[in-house]
C-alpha cells in the first residue's frame, strides 16, 4: 500500500500521510455504521424499531447525531484540569487508531508490514489506558475518577490472559506478524487456527479443543478491555453516570465514542486474524476461478470486513442480553478463571505443537 | 535534511521537552503524565534505530507497566497539587561534583570510543536474532532474570496477603 502509493506521487510525506488516512476513514464510517447497528439490534431484541425516521430504517441518525454534536457548545467544568482534559480525548483515540497501523484488511491493504505487529497492537493499547485515567482524574468529579480506576484495573488485568493467548498462538505460528498468520489460514475455512491451523496431521485433531478454548477466552478478555458489557463497569450508567467521560461533551465526547467503536473493530479484527483466518475467504476466490487477479484483495477486504462485523454484533448481542459483573466477580473471572485456563492451555498448545 | 531526519527531531523534542516539564512542574500528576510522553518519544527514537522490538518493548513495559503504576501510586496520594518538592537549594556543591563527574565519563565515553562508522545494513526485524541470543548465549543470564522476576513476584505477592486470624 505504502510502496504502491510512494511509487504514485513519488514523496515519502505525502505517501505516508495517505495511508495513515485510509484506517481513519475505516474507523469514522464503521464508527456511524456501528452506533446505528447497535441501536437496531438493542431495539430489535427489545422488541422495539430503533430509530427509524432519519432516512430508511434510521441509518442516518448517527450522521444527524455527528452534526448536531459538532456544533455543541464545548463547556469545560471549573474544577476540571484544563490541559489534561483537553488532552485526554486525543490520547484514547490515537491509541485504538494506531491499532490500526499494522492491521491488514487484505494482501494488497494493509499500512506497515513490520514483523511485530501482534506485539505491537497490545503495547499500543496501553495508550488507552493511560488516556482514561487521565479523562478521569482531569475532569474532577468523583465519578469520573472512580470509572478511570476500575477502567485500568479492569483493561491492565485482562491484559493477562489476552497476551497468554496471544503466546500460544506466536508459539503455533512462529510469527508475529499478523500479514503471515493471515497468510498461513489460507485456502478454505478447514485450515484456520480455529480448526488447528493448515498442517494436515494428528496435531490438528489435538488442538481443535483447545484452539476453541482459546478463543473463548480470548474473546471474552478482548471484550474485557474493550469496557463492553458485561464487563463495562467503568462507564455502568446506572452507578457511575457514565464513568470516565462523565464531564464531556460535543466533539470531546464524539472521541471517546470513535475510540470505543474503533477499538471494538481493532479487537474483533486481531481474534479473527488469530483464530478465523483473518482476510482469506472460508470458500476460496472468486477471483482466482474466473481468471481475474486484481479482483482477489477485494473479496479478501470483503470477508476481513464481514469477519468483524460478525463478531461486532456478538459484542452487541451480548450487551443486550447479560448483566454487569460486580468488581469483584470481574476479578475472580479474570484472575481465577481466565488466567489458569489460557496457562494450561498455553502448556498444552506448546506440546503438542513440538510433536 | 532527509525526511527521517526531521522525525528523529521531532521525537527528539518531544522527549526532552516532556522530560524537562517532568522535573519542574509543581503537580506531581502532571509530571506523571508528562512521563508518557517521554518514554513515546525514546520509543520513536528506537524505532528510527531499527530496533522495532526494543521500541515496542519501551512501550508494552513502560507506558503499560510503570506509568500505570506510578498513575495509581500518585493518585492514592492524599496531596496531589504544590507538593513541597526542595530544589536547587539542599547539597548544592556534592550534587554539582557528582553531577558534573557523571556528565564527563557520559562525553568521554561519547568522544573516545571508537565507533563503527560503516553504513551497516539495517535488519528488516530484530526479534528473531534477539531470541536466538536469548535462548544461546545469555541463556544464564536469561533464566536469572526469569527467577528474580518470580523471586520479586512472589514477594509481593507473601506481603500483600492477609494474615489468618
Amino acid at each position: 500500500m505504502y510502496q504502491f502509493l510512494y511509487n504514485l506521487i513519488g514523496n515519502e510525506l505525502i505517501a505516508g500521510l495517505l495511508v495513515a488516512v485510509v484506517p481513519l476513514t475505516i474507523i469514522l464510517v464503521f464508527a456511524l455504521f456501528g452506533i446505528w447497528l447497535e441501536r437496531k439490534v438493542s431495539a430489535h431484541m427489545q422488541d422495539r424499531l430503533g430509530p427509524m425516521r432519519t432516512g430508511w430504517h434510521g441509518w442516518l441518525q448517527t450522521v444527524a447525531d455527528l452534526m448536531k454534536m459538532l456544533q455543541k457548545e464545548d463547556i469545560v467544568a471549573t474544577g476540571a484540569d484544563k490541559t489534561l482534559y483537553n488532552i485526554a480525548p486525543i490520547l484514547v483515540f490515537t491509541g485504538s487508531f494506531a491499532a490500526y497501523a499494522v492491521i491488514p484488511f487484505s494482501s494488497k491493504l494493509l499500512g506497515s508490514e513490520v514483523e511485530i505487529g501482534l506485539f505491537y497492537v497490545l503495547a499500543i493499547s496501553s495508550l488507552v489506558v493511560a488516556g482514561i485515567l487521565m479523562a478521569g482524574w482531569s475532569a474532577n468529579n468523583k465519578y469520573s475518577l472512580l470509572g478511570a480506576m476500575r477502567a485500568a484495573a479492569q483493561i491492565i488485568s485482562y491484559e493477562i490472559p489476552t497476551a497468554l493467548i496471544v503466546l500460544s498462538m506466536v508459539m503455533l505460528t512462529g510469527t508475529l506478524s499478523l500479514d503471515k498468520i493471515s497468510q498461513m489460514q489460507t485456502s478454505s475455512f478447514w485450515n484456520w487456527n480455529i480448526f488447528g491451523g493448515a498442517i494436515f496431521g494428528l496435531s490438528k485433531f489435538l488442538l481443535i479443543p483447545f484452539m476453541f478454548v482459546g478463543a473463548m477466552i480470548i474473546f471474552i478478555s478482548t471484550l474485557a478491555e474493550v469496557n463492553r458489557v458485561p464487563f463495562d463497569i467503568p462507564e455502568a450508567e446506572s452507578e457511575l453516570v457514565a464513568g470516565y467521560f462523565t464531564e464531556y461533551c460535543g466533539m470531546k465526547w464524539g472521541m471517546f465514542m470513535l475510540a470505543e467503536y474503533g477499538n471494538m473493530f481493532a479487537v474483533s479484527a486481531i481474534v479473527s486474524i488469530l483464530f478465523f483466518g483473518g482476510y482469506q475467504s472460508p470458500i476460496g476466490y472468486l477471483g482466482n476461478s474466473i481468471g481475474a487477479q486484481w479482483l482477489v484483495p477485494f473479496e479478501q477486504g470483503f470477508w476481513f470486513i464481514a469477519k468483524g462485523l460478525t463478531l461486532v454484533f456478538v459484542q452487541m448481542w451480548l450487551r443486550w442480553t447479560l448483566p454487569r459483573l460486580r468488581v469483584d466477580q470481574l476479578m475472580t473471572v479474570c484472575w481465577k478463571y481466565l488466567i489458569p485456563y489460557a496457562f494450561i492451555n498455553l502448556i498444552i498448545i506448546g506440546i503438542i505443537s513440538i510433536l | 535534511m532527509n525526511f527521517y531526519d526531521i522525525i528523529f527531531y521531532i521525537f527528539a523534542a518531544i522527549t526532552l521537552l516532556s522530560a524537562l516539564f517532568v522535573v519542574t512542574t509543581r503537580n506531581i500528576v502532571h509530571s506523571a503524565f508528562y512521563l508518557l510522553f517521554t518514554f513515546f518519544g525514546v520509543a520513536g527514537i528506537y524505532v528510527l534505530l531499527g530496533a522495532d522490538f526494543i521500541a515496542i518493548s519501551q512501550i508494552l513495559i513502560y507506558v503499560g507497566g510503570i506509568l500505570i503504576l506510578l498513575l495509581f501510586g500518585v493518585m492514592l496520594t492524599n496531596k496531589i497539587t504544590n507538593v513541597e518538592i526542595r530544589t536547587g537549594t539542599v547539597h548544592m556543591l556534592p550534587a554539582a561534583i557528582a553531577s558534573g563527574i557523571f556528565m564527563g565519563a557520559v562525553v568521554a565515553v561519547m568522544v573516545w570510543t571508537e565507533w563503527k562508522s560503516e553504513p551497516s545494513v539495517i535488519p528488516l526485524t530484530t526479534t528473531k536474532d534477539i531470541g536466538h541470543l536469548l535462548l544461546t548465549d545469555y541463556v544464564l543470564i536469561f533464566e536469572l532474570l526469569g527467577i528474580l522476576l518470580l523471586v520479586a513476584l512472589i514477594g509481593a505477592a507473601s506481603i500483600a496477603r492477609r494474615d489468618k486470624e
